[in-house]
């Protein structure tokens, strides 16, 4: 049997690894963002789990308009970072876990998630930010093999917050059957409100964000009660990136223990936001 | 809910399937932008790059006027237009500054007040 030991949020937004890239974490626009990541980072440091899972989308690197999966994993041993543009950042690939993704993916399938499946997937800042907020500084390997979930959070129509809770669900019961005695560390993505383009460009919703820091602990169903309107209209058009974050929660257990959370507007465009949670205070049942 | 049902919010732009149909070529445009010998063919002749792509006269005028707003109207992904954006050295926060009307460092000290909350 395999356990879920965290579950771990945050936002992605590239300037916060490029800020890492640059050596600016110290400046002042900076400094407290990084600051608010301390405490967690410190705690995952000493809880690193065999494997993990990141719950993530792609920023036309991975995947084009070609081709949207709505629910997609990769099965690689391997990921490369992904080149946006310009250089790719300075971090190592991504080591994957196939025999455990070829476990989640039958059993996601058997319950009726039918997920995408990606042999070769070049990750973007999407996934390698989220990594770079768990450890800073990798060296030559991240910490542990990580799979990505890839989700569709670009194009209308997203799935529903209902629907991706739902997966994070039917993700935990599948990682709880796999034999081995393995820990898993679970990582959902994205937000917090925000939203890059139209003359609302620059939306900010603090209220909403600080309701759902505090709901993702203790009242996940109550968040994937909203619907795309409800996300857009009160996160912006690119917080919608949230309901990622339901698919970790829906991967833990009922009860969770809050390790720590910040939150700091801006990172770039964003509001930047941290959720740490230990899963080990019950037992699943 | 018909099947093109979708929030209609103000200033607010969701990239749902007909905006998607009507900015396919120029978004493959844009994804075409992350290799330095792509951009390369670009700036040598931009409107020719643009044709070999199948844009729209409209299109083709947007980008080559770089009319950030018009490529969001005529189909564009943010996403996808901000690889054009990056090639010619630009921010995210400048095409911020851009969508609502605000110089680049207006928009920056709008974000770094705690961003606009009352839109």
């Amino acid at each position: 049997m395999s356990e879920v030991i965290w579950g771990l949020a945050t936002s992605h937004v590239p300037s916060i690894g490029a800020a890492m890239d640059r050596g600016m974490t110290a400046d002042p626009v900076w400094a407290p963002l990084f600051e608010g990541y301390r405490p967690a980072r410190e705690w995952l440091a000493e809880h690193t789990p065999d494997v993990a899972i990141l719950v993530y989308n792609d920023h036309a690197n991975g995947v084009d308009l070609d081709v949207v999966p709505t629910f997609a994993i990769g099965t690689a041993e391997r990921y490369r970072v992904a080149d946006e543009g310009f250089g790719r950042r300075p971090v190592p690939d991504v080591v994957g876990d196939p025999e455990f993704s070829f476990h989640l993916l039958q059993n996601l399938m058997d319950e009726g998630f039918d997920l995408t499946v990606f042999s070769e997937l070049d990750v973007d800042h999407g996934f390698t930010v989220p990594l770079s907020v768990w450890t800073p500084e990798p060296g030559d390997a991240w910490p542990c093999p990580v799979i990505p979930i890839m989700v569709n959070v670009i194009r209308y129509p997203q799935p529903t917050a209902a629907r991706c809770y739902a997966l994070g669900q039917a993700l935990g019961r599948a990682i709880a059957g796999y034999g081995g005695a393995r820990t898993v560390g679970i990582l959902g993505t994205g937000g917090m409100s925000h939203q890059l383009a139209g003359a609302r460009a620059g939306f900010i919703n603090p209220t909403f964000d600080h309701m759902f820091l505090d709901a993702i602990e203790k009242e996940p169903q109550k968040l994937a009660a909203l619907s795309r309107e409800d996300y857009i209209r009160q996160a912006g058009s690119e917080g919608i990136e949230l309901i990622m974050w339901l698919v970790m929660r829906g991967a833990m257990n009922a009860e969770v223990r809050k390790v720590h959370s910040a939150y700091h507007v801006p990172a770039s465009n964003t509001a930047a936001g941290l959720a740490l949670f230990d899963n080990r205070t019950t037992r699943p049942s | 809910m018909s099947s093109q049902s979708r929030p209609d919010l103000p200033g607010t732009y969701v990239f749902d399937g007909p905006t998607s149909l009507r900015g396919h070529n120029m978004n493959k445009l844009f994804m075409s932008l992350r290799t330095e010998n792509a951009r390369t063919q670009f700036r040598a002749d931009e409107a020719g790059y643009c044709r070999a792509f199948g844009l729209s006269e409209a299109q083709t005028s947007a980008v080559l006027g770089r009319d950030w707003q018009s490529m969001l109207d005529l189909g564009g992904s943010i996403f996808y237009i901000y690889k054009l954006a990056m090639m010619d050295g630009l921010s995210m926060q400048y095409l911020g500054g851009v969508f609502t009307g605000m110089s680049e460092a207006d928009f920056k000290a709008a974000m770094l007040a705690g961003g606009r909350t009352d839109v």
